[in-house]
């Protein structure tokens, strides 16, 4: 590029947690946008000034310390590069945001949080604010297994239940979070609302979970998008049958509305080119970095068709 | 001058300007039009007549002295001429390169009544490059005024206004979404139109004239207009955001993989460097067979990029004939040069896809022209029974956009029945001490009107700021682009470079 130097955002990495072998939590200092954030918004990252840009879901805010935090799945090439180079210190090239539509927070009397796989941490600030709106929070969070929960007591402090599931039912109850919110739903007849923010594949089961009760459900959509900011179209979305655009329209919509095996097929359009941006950089970074991922997940690309448990 | 040109005595034949020739250009990004060289600047500045009745100027949007300029560069004073150009534009690299002279300035051309017309906009462009390269600025050392000036968007409305406010002495900030200035000249226009250093190079001078950009914030999101007022310390706001979501034709196939709007493909070629995938991390759909549709500028910048990244055929299709075209007739003919297929009067039906969510193909009608409709262009109608499919693996649409919703979402400003900004004649918007222009006023336009605006609202933002006397200038030319002008009395000229 030439000559041309922005004026001097940067974003420095204020804290950094690794809840698991791929997932990190960023916080970020950014007090202009921790004070303007609202549950359900997102961000667009690049990590460098060669990256790509990629949303990621809020998964807090705090104005008193004027940050945000990021929980972020290592599944591709940025998301693993940021995994290695995005220390307490160091600073990502490009953040904007908050973006999209806030959540409908306040006219809900009883809700069911649902968070399951990169899913999890976002679902966090709306069962926060749902809890504070003077509504009854039931949180339903979805794990593999035990070792890779994180933020458990954060839920339990905001929730008034907390159901956890695990596949292996190594903490919680064994399943899905599908079988969670049946658990939910068969303690609570009157739920008025459910948000359920994960894999497209398990924002789908929730959707039919809730469809025969007529349950109002909201699903958080994160399809393809380069600017975010309701210009490039990359995000629409068929709800209802309508065209719609994550980044303006949503990211917010009704499930029971949503056109997911649109939005899985359309999750799927870089899949060559993502394979091989993450491959070339495993290669180049091998020789720095012995220890590979583990082998049993070859390539976690950002699945649509990941299994319902995450984590 | 020492015997009166006339139109017999002057060079006959416009001086062509050097291409890169078709076949080798279309498979590199670099710039297609080499521009002239001062020999060649000579000779065209030669065939302008430095006629009375000056019409190229009444042409120009912003009311350049033209034969001024002109006259400077016979007299081999390049400096001269960049000084008179800057007098009006600020941005002659880009203008030069960008504007649709055939249809402003050089369309009213005297010389174009009998031979073909002075080329104008050559001659800017070689001014431009010649500013850029020798450093040129002339900025006016201005007494701070104290107002302060949020420019939302840093697009070619943007930074026409933003110019036009810092010369006239306030504080301007700059908010521009994406991680670099520029907006449309950086994401939608391609390096061999407008290669990135001539961007930076103007927005440096923006700099130059104490013009701060903030990067990477989304006015309305992280705050909004109401707040830069309230609470932000903002004087006056100008909107400039641009384009909105891509319009999407409504026909079968729409959403497949393989699919996309031409400002996306734009955005990941132009912006994200995604021509230079893997080194930049941005993916770009590569297309072996590329259907654009839509026959527009945008259209035609996207084929071009298309066939730069090594798709094998692109073809142009449009719904009417080559008269509607939409597109300015040099990129239309660059684009033929490149090796586009055309196929006017044609228009797809469905997309089809290829099982796996990609797309194999399009189904097509032909088309007639009918009467005119409300756009004054013959309206076209499906041929019965014309239908026909073709094989393409990228689809791209280039049939406009609609208006950017955030702005409405975030303030009470008054919009109309399409979703744009509601202005009046001076474009200032319901809210006092809010301007907007551009495509987010008009729906989407060419760069130089959106300069155009820029300009216009900068005037309008100076008299509701108290800034100018409006009365002091009964009966001049309605203001210039990116000048100084009588109306405003507060600075002095230097010359910096």
């Amino acid at each position: 590029m030439g000559a041309v130097v922005d004026d001097g955002s940067r974003f420095e990495v204020v804290s950094r947690e690794d809840f698991s072998e791929v997932t990190y939590l960023l916080e970020i200092r950014h007090p202009m946008m921790a004070r303007a954030a609202r549950p359900g918004q997102f961000v667009i990252v690049m990590a460098h000034a060669r990256g790509e840009r990629i949303p990621l879901t809020l998964a807090d805010f705090d104005r008193a310390k004027g940050t945000v935090t990021l929980v972020v799945q290592a599944v591709g090439k940025t998301t693993r590069q940021m995994q290695q180079h995005c220390h307490v210190g160091t600073e990502l090239y490009g953040l904007v945001g908050p973006l999209g539509v806030p959540s409908a927070i306040g006219s809900a009397k009883k809700v069911v949080c649902v968070g399951g796989g990169l899913g999890v941490a976002p679902i966090f600030p709306q069962a926060r604010a749902h809890r504070a709106s003077g509504a009854y929070v039931i949180g339903v969070v979805g794990f593999r297994s035990r070792s890779l929960m994180f933020w458990e007591e954060r839920f339990r402090a905001c929730c008034n239940e907390l159901i956890v599931c695990t596949d292996d039912g190594s903490a919680g109850i064994k399943g899905f979070v599908t079988d969670g919110i049946r658990h939910a739903l068969e303690r609570h007849a009157d739920v008025d609302e459910v948000v359920a923010i994960g894999p497209p594949v398990m924002m789908r089961a929730c959707a039919e979970a809730t469809r025969p009760r007529g349950i109002k459900t909201v699903v958080s959509l994160n399809p393809v998008m380069v600017d975010g900011t309701g210009m490039c179209g990359g995000c629409r979305v068929k709800i209802g049958g309508e065209v719609r655009f994550a980044c303006v329209d949503g990211p917010d919509f009704d499930a029971h509305r949503v056109d997911f095996d649109d939005l899985m097929a359309r999750l799927r359009r870089h899949a060559v080119a993502e394979r091989a941006a993450a491959e070339r950089w495993s290669e180049t970074c091998r020789m720095q970095r012995p220890p590979e991922p583990p082998a049993e997940e070859p390539l976690p690309l950002p699945d649509p068709f990941e299994e319902v448990r995450g984590g | 001058m020492a015997r009166k040109k006339t139109i017999r005595t002057i060079p006959q034949a416009r001086t062509p300007m050097r291409e890169q020739p078709g076949a080798e250009r279309a498979r590199n990004f670099a710039e297609v039009a080499c521009g002239y060289s001062v020999a060649e600047a000579l000779r065209e500045a030669d065939r302008c007549l430095l006629c009375p009745d000056e019409p190229c100027i009444r042409g120009c949007p912003v009311g350049i002295d033209i034969p001024a300029f002109i006259a400077r560069i016979g007299a081999k004073d390049y400096r001269g001429a960049y000084d008179v150009i800057a007098e009006t534009n600020f941005l002659p690299a880009i203008c030069g390169r960008v504007c649709p002279q055939e249809t402003q300035c050089e369309a009213v051309c005297t010389v174009g009544e009998s031979l073909e017309p002075v080329a104008i906009g050559r001659l800017e462009r070689f001014v431009g490059d010649a500013a850029l390269a020798e450093g040129w600025l002339n900025a006016p050392r201005v007494a701070p005024n104290g107002f302060r000036i949020g420019i939302v968007g840093s697009g070619p409305a943007g930074m026409a206004c933003a110019a036009d406010m810092a010369k006239a002495g306030c504080e301007v900030t700059v908010f521009e979404a994406f991680h670099l200035p520029g907006g449309v000249l950086r994401y939608g226009i391609p390096d061999f139109r407008l290669p990135n250093e001539v961007i930076d190079a103007e927005i440096d001078n923006l700099r130059r004239l104490g013009v701060r950009f903030e990067c990477n914030t989304l006015v309305g999101r992280l705050f909004t207009i109401p707040q830069m007022i309230d609470e932000m310390g903002f004087h006056a706001v100008f909107i400039g955001t641009g384009a909105g979501t891509p319009s999407l034709l409504g026909i079968p196939g729409d959403s497949l993989n393989g699919v996309l709007s031409a400002n996306e493909l734009l955005t990941r070629c132009n912006l994200m460097r995604a021509k230079d995938f893997p080194e930049y991390d941005t993916p770009m759909p590569l297309g072996r067979r590329v259907a654009v549709i839509g026959a527009g500028n945008t259209a035609m910048d996207a084929m071009r990029v298309c066939l730069r990244l090594g798709a094998e055929k692109v073809y142009c299709v449009y719904r009417r004939s080559r008269a509607e075209c939409p597109a300015r007739a040099e990129e239309v003919h660059h684009a033929e040069g490149e090796g586009v297929e055309f196929h006017w009067l044609t228009a797809p039906v469905a997309i089809l896809d290829d099982g796996k969510g990609g797309v194999r193909g399009m189904r097509c009608t032909r088309m007639a022209l009918g009467e005119p409709d409300d756009s004054g262009r013959r309206r076209p109608a499906a041929v019965e029974g014309s239908e026909f499919d073709f094989e393409a693996d990228l689809i791209v649409y280039a049939i406009g956009t609609n208006a950017n919703p955030i702005i409405g979402q975030t303030s009470k400003l008054r919009l109309d029945k399409r979703g744009y900004i509601e202005t009046d004649a001076g474009l200032a918007t319901s809210m006092a001490g809010v301007f907007a222009g551009g495509d987010i006023v008009t729906g989407a336009a060419t760069v130089i009107e959106a300069m155009g605006a820029g300009r216009k609202a900068a005037r309008s933002m100076k008299a509701w700021l108290g800034l100018r006397d409006e009365t002091a200038l009964a009966g001049e030319p309605a203001g210039t682009l990116f000048g100084i002008d009588a109306r405003e009395r507060n600075f002095a000229r230097i010359r910096l470079a």
